[in-house]
């Protein structure tokens, strides 16, 4: 963590796989593959015009690959990335005001997650036609739909409710 | 109590559920101390799913309170098939009655019901998930008929769908009763079930079996469920576990004379009609016991009503 190559090995090793950005957001140290559930968990798919630089299985230390997402000219809320924490546990979010890392920290891991995932029990009142949004409590190694109490520990990325 | 609802057998402590049972003992007693005790209440019955048994029950039990129900009917018949989502449902029917009492197919309808009404309301059943007021009449029959106290019981069958189980299950965690699951290993207990088990702290006294046999004689309690054929994928799995899991004279030779024999019925060929005769039968006095327990739980839920909860 405090090695000072680790550190940056987003940035200058391998810039010219993912450039710097001016203001945003770099989600760094996400487990490799991860990034495009990052973005949809971030309900961020381009279409807004959103500029996007994602790095995947890049060679880190930490990790052994990892996948880099750049967001520029958005920062993310604390809302959204300890949403994160449930795909990328060991991310790392550097908010970037002009070219400079103005913040930088760790995902937390939220007791609650709404309206991110659906529920993948099809006998769930969540899956009907109800005005209510889908609720998770997060488990040690896993998460569990408030309603119908299914735990799923495997594939929640597969759950985000895009 | 200081539930304002009734969802799953999880939320009740030790103390709620012996506050129940005495309160049930007393009406059971003397049912006409209570008789005009809820006179203008309206209990609301929202069966989305047919039920006949527990819906009589509930309905003699809010009567014989002084009270009356509104009854929204089959489903064919009602607002739902014009595709009325159950959080309107519950909504609209809050207006016309002063409890709600909900049976519904899916998982988590009583949870996200609850989240939309005032007055109390009771889960009679949603989907595979729980069954409250039938477990405390389960517990009301155990305790009237072996105790409650360094209990052994012993539940068999279709442990994977039966929801009644897993409210039972739960809820025996609050009286360390050593618990025995016996089913064909397709209808194991839920993983989940078995997490929250070992979450209220009922890692000691839980196993799981596949026949009867070893455990029989150990029980005081056996408590038998339907093995419903539809759940099996092929009959000869079916006809290769069911004659393992019925009860007749000839198995309980191998139990002790004190044995309680439990169902939550409908039965169809779980208990062999000769058990009915002896004392080992207890099902139909568990079915009878749904109305006291049921008094005494509307009792209390409907008593609560404007005060702050603290008692
Ligand atoms: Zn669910």
């Amino acid at each position: 963590m405090s090695n000072d190559r680790d550190r940056h090995d987003g940035d200058d090793d391998h810039a010219l796989r993912v450039s710097k950005i001016r203001d945003g957001t770099v989600i760094d140290h996400v487990r490799g593959g991860q990034a495009l559930n990052v973005l949809a968990i971030l309900g961020i798919d381009g279409s807004e015009g959103e500029e996007l630089s994602i790095g995947m299985n890049v060679p880190s230390d930490r990790l052994a690959r990892k996948d880099i997402v750049k967001v520029e000219g958005r920062e993310l809320s604390q809302d959204e990335v300890d949403v994160l924490s449930l795909i990328a546990p060991d991310a790392t979010i550097n908010i970037v005001r002009g070219y400079d890392v103005v913040e930088k920290h760790r995902v937390e891991r939220p007791t609650v997650v709404e309206g991110v995932l659906s529920c993948p029990n099809p006998g769930c009142i969540t899956t009907g036609n109800e005005p209510v949004t889908s609720r998770f409590s997060v488990l040690e190694d896993g998460v569990r739909c408030s309603y119908c109490e299914t735990i799923v520990r495997d594939e929640i990325a597969s759950l985000i409710d895009t | 109590m200081r539930h304002d609802h009734l969802i799953t057998s999880k939320q009740l402590s030790r103390a709620d559920i012996e506050t129940v049972l005495d309160r049930a003992a007393e009406i059971d007693a003397d049912p006409s101390a209570v008789a005009d005790r809820h006179a203008e209440t309206v209990l609301g019955l929202l069966f989305f799913e047919p039920s006949t048994r527990t819906k009589m029950s509930f309905e003699t039990a809010m009567k014989r309170l002084g009270g009356d129900v509104v009854d929204m009917g089959s489903v064919e018949s009602s607002s739902v098939k014009k595709g009325e989502t159950l959080a309107d449902t519950v909504r609209v029917i809050e207006g016309y009655a002063d409890a709600l009492v909900l049976r519904h197919p899916k998982q988590g309808s009583a949870t996200m019901a609850s989240e939309y009404v005032d007055v109390p309301l009771v889960n009679a059943g949603d989907g595979a998930g729980h069954h409250p007021s039938q477990t405390l009449l389960d517990l009301y029959t155990i305790r009237e008929n072996a105790g409650l106290e360094d209990l052994t019981i012993g539940i068999m069958g279709d442990l994977k769908y039966g929801r009644t189980v897993h409210s039972l299950a739960y809820a025996l965690t609050n009286f360390d009763a050593r618990q025995h699951f016996i089913s064909p290993e397709s209808l194991q207990l839920p993983r989940e079930v078995v997490y929250d088990l070992h979450q209220q702290g009922g890692t000691t006294g839980i196993r799981e079996h596949e026949s009867p046999e070893e455990v029989l004689p150990s029980l005081d309690v056996l408590y038998v469920t339907r093995i419903q054929r539809e759940r099996f994928p092929d009959e000869n799995e079916y006809q290769k576990v069911a004659g393992e899991y019925q009860i007749d004279a000839e198995t309980l030779e191998a139990a002790s004379d004190d044995l309680t024999v439990m169902h939550p019925l409908p039965r169809v060929d779980e208990i062999a009609p000769e058990i009915d005769a002896t004392d080992h039968a207890a099902y139909f006095e568990q079915a009878h016991n749904g109305v006291p327990v049921r008094m005494a739980l509307l009792d209390l839920l409907l008593s609560e009503q404007g005060g702050d909860g603290d008692e």
